[in-house]
């Protein structure tokens, strides 16, 4: 689960994690009065979406206003987010598409020494956590790992303890930070270590990390997403979440239960488990075909399920066939063969249906789908399923 | 032989009065498996499917002579229960649940590295040896004995490769789900080196994924290590970069990851890479004919 910029830096100063003073604000007369309460004679407006490259990013109904922008007046701060409030982002991370942004955050300006990078993530091989420095803060980090991988610089700590001391000493050597930099760093290191273990981060991203006139480390962006399998230990999290951001097919995927990730084809694929499901994709594609998405009913699909799933693949205009490829293991054949049927008809199929089913009472799920008087092709092995559904996506184009 | 498991496991369940638990010792016991009982606290002295429950894995140890666990508890107290397992001594634990938060894993991944124990999921199918043993969840019949060993990240993936092994009538030594988390107890290396060391496998089928650098890894190790021959197949040679497809690890991010990137380590490495999908079967055939 994502969240915003503001959420991300309010968890990190209530952990004491040094971030500048800032107020988020809905319309713009709030965002005027938080550049008066805030004092200084400079502020930064910042649009809030979950999405970076908001600095580069431009509105698509004002081309020349970036999503973050330097304001020196109340006036000013309402003039900026009059045009960002309400209004769509479109950033690299975005899409074309971009995304409409509903608040933004006015922040304290502060006097900038240097830029760095600093992040949390998992790392899968060594299994356990691991801060990556950077010295080359404000841009993006994968960049820097292709071009100048001997400028990122890494610690691993386990959850319990976080850093050790002479890991916050290593990498301050390793950026070059001393004095009273270093007692900062242990601040903001630890701290940040301590916040995504304590509440189960999947990423804790500090990207620029800045360190300022005074040699003190501060966030100046925060992004921070959790892992969703320990949502449940932290329920206050939960109000975080701003369904807004989300893709809306994908929402109604999740909910039900179905993971689902739309794609640009025209061919509808519903499938049992993730490398299945991913395999299917392959799989058409490798026969001429473009799916139209990623869709995995999971081990134990229900009618409910699979009627919802078929509704989000039909709900997609491009969709011109719709391929089933379910091996069934702890889900029977039986089991989806009658959800198939139900679900057809209830939902009102209005392009062709290829279904290929195998495993357990695959005998029986065969005979269900052909004793009913639905209209579906049926499939014998892959080669077979991923042919008929592109002849049945192309005749249905022609 | 075979790997991890064989006809002379004795195995029990955790989690076995819940319904998915029962439900799959019913399907274990009626492949053949040695279920000998199962744990779930506070309900010791009761029995399901005829097999005794006790309220701790020490107890069943003593009672049963158990040496491996199928885990089916609920995702909050999975890492819980398979170290419950490693403490009551246990070589070979099996977690199928799905949905372990991922911190939860750190400090379990280090507890059954030291102490040596053969952890594989959580979030995977199981573990079948076919004909003797099988823990988890997948479908008995579409295996068959035989000389190939088969790997995966993902469940129904790896019954689509073991069907179509099955029926160019290619059989199985061992077939093990690894699981789809970001951190999981047994990796393609781990068991590289388990097959290159059973007799019974002659040939070993690797299903990677997208994402991550396992199978980069893997290849670099087959490359050097093993001796027998092996084809890989990777999915989501069509995932666009940026969505996570189904596996916490399944996403291209900042250009690496990618499928092309991984046939090439493992082409690299002397493995036949699958064409497709549809092709696992006959690349592990291909790989058997070319030899190493």
């Amino acid at each position: 689960m994502k969240v915003h910029e503001y959420q991300a830096k309010q968890i990190l100063r209530d952990a004491g994690v040094a971030v500048p003073e800032g107020i988020v604000a809905k319309t713009p007369a709030d965002a005027a009065a938080a550049f008066d309460k805030l004092g200084g004679s400079i502020a930064v407006v910042k649009a809030q979406i979950h999405a970076g490259g908001r600095g580069k990013g431009t509105l698509k109904e004002h081309p020349d206003q970036r999503g973050v922008q330097l304001v020196r007046s109340r006036e000013e701060a309402e003039q900026v987010a009059a045009r960002l409030i309400g209004n769509t982002l479109v950033t690299i991370q975005t899409g074309p598409e971009g995304k409409v942004v509903n608040q933004v955050l006015v922040e304290a300006g502060c006097n900038i020494a240097r830029e760095l990078y600093l992040g949390i993530v998992l790392d899968r091989s060594a299994a356990k956590p691991v801060v990556m420095a950077s010295s080359e803060g404000g841009v993006e980090i994968e960049k820097v790992a292709e071009e100048t991988p001997e400028l990122i610089f890494k610690e691993h700590f386990t959850p319990d303890r976080g850093l050790d001391d002479f890991q916050v000493r290593k990498l301050c050597s390793k950026l070059n930070l001393a004095g009273a930099s270093v007692s900062s760093a242990m601040r903001f290191m630890k701290g940040l270590c301590r916040v995504y273990s304590e509440l189960d981060c999947s990423m804790a991203e500090i990207n620029p990390l800045v360190v300022t006139a005074d040699g003190e480390l501060m966030a100046l962006d925060a992004k921070i997403s959790f892992d969703d399998n320990a949502i449940f230990r932290h329920p206050q999290l939960k109000e975080l979440r701003d369904r807004t951001e989300e893709d809306p097919y994908e929402l109604r995927a999740g909910d039900a239960g179905l993971s689902y990730v739309k794609l640009e084809g025209n061919i509808g694929c519903l499938v049992n488990g993730a490398g299945l499901a991913m395999s299917t994709m392959d799989l058409i594609k490798l026969h001429g075909g473009e799916p139209a998405n990623f869709l995995d009913v999971g081990g134990g699909a229900n009618v409910q399920q699979v009627t919802e799933a078929f509704r989000i693949l039909l709900d997609d205009k491009n969709v011109k066939a719709v391929l089933v490829n379910i091996f069934g293991g702890i889900m029977r054949c039986t089991t989806i063969a009658n959800a198939l049927l139900e679900a057809y008809k209830s939902v009102g199929f209005n392009v062709p249906l290829v279904v290929r089913l195998e495993g357990t009472e695959v005998e029986q799920g065969r005979k269900i789908i052909a004793d009913s008087d639905v209209d579906i092709i049926t499939a014998e092995g892959l080669t077979d399923a991923a042919k008929k559904v592109v002849a049945a996506a192309t005749g249905a184009t022609a | 032989m075979s790997i991890l498991i064989n006809k002379d496991t004795r195995v029990i369940c955790q989690g076995i009065t819940g319904k998915v638990g029962m439900f799959h010792t019913k399907g274990c016991l009626e492949y053949g498996t040695q279920m000998v009982g199962g744990v779930t606290p506070g309900k010791g002295g009761t029995t399901v499917e005829g097999l005794p429950v006790f309220d701790t894995v020490a107890e069943a140890v003593e009672q049963t002579g158990c040496d491996a666990t199928m885990i089916f508890v609920p995702p909050a107290f999975t890492a819980d229960a398979i170290l419950e397992a490693v403490d009551a001594g246990l070589k070979t634990v099996i977690a199928i649940t799905e949905g372990v938060p991922a911190l939860d894993m750190v400090y379990v991944y280090e507890v059954v590295k030291r102490t040596g124990v053969n952890l594989v999921g959580p979030n995977c199918p199981g573990v079948i040896t076919p004909e003797e043993c099988k823990i988890g969840i997948m479908p008995g019949y579409i295996h068959k004995k035989g000389p190939v060993g088969v790997m995966s990240r993902s469940g129904t993936l790896t019954y689509e490769a073991v069907w179509q092994l099955s029926n160019l009538g290619l059989g199985q030594s061992t077939c093990v789900g690894l699981g789809g988390d970001p951190i999981v107890g047994t990796s393609f290396i781990d068991l590289f080196k388990m097959y290159q060391a059973d007799d019974d496998t002659e040939a070993i089928l690797m299903m990677g994924e997208i994402g991550g650098t396992a199978e980069e890894e893997a290849a670099a190790f087959v490359k050097q290590h093993v001796t027998k021959p092996v084809a890989a197949f990777i999915a989501g040679r069509t995932a666009p970069p940026g969505k996570r497809m189904g596996h916490a690890g399944a996403i291209i991010s900042g250009g690496k990851g990618t499928a092309t990137e991984k046939v090439a380590a493992l082409e690299d490495a002397g493995i036949e890479v699958a064409n497709g999908p549809a092709d696992m079967g006959a690349a592990l055939q291909r790989a058997m004919k070319r030899g190493r």
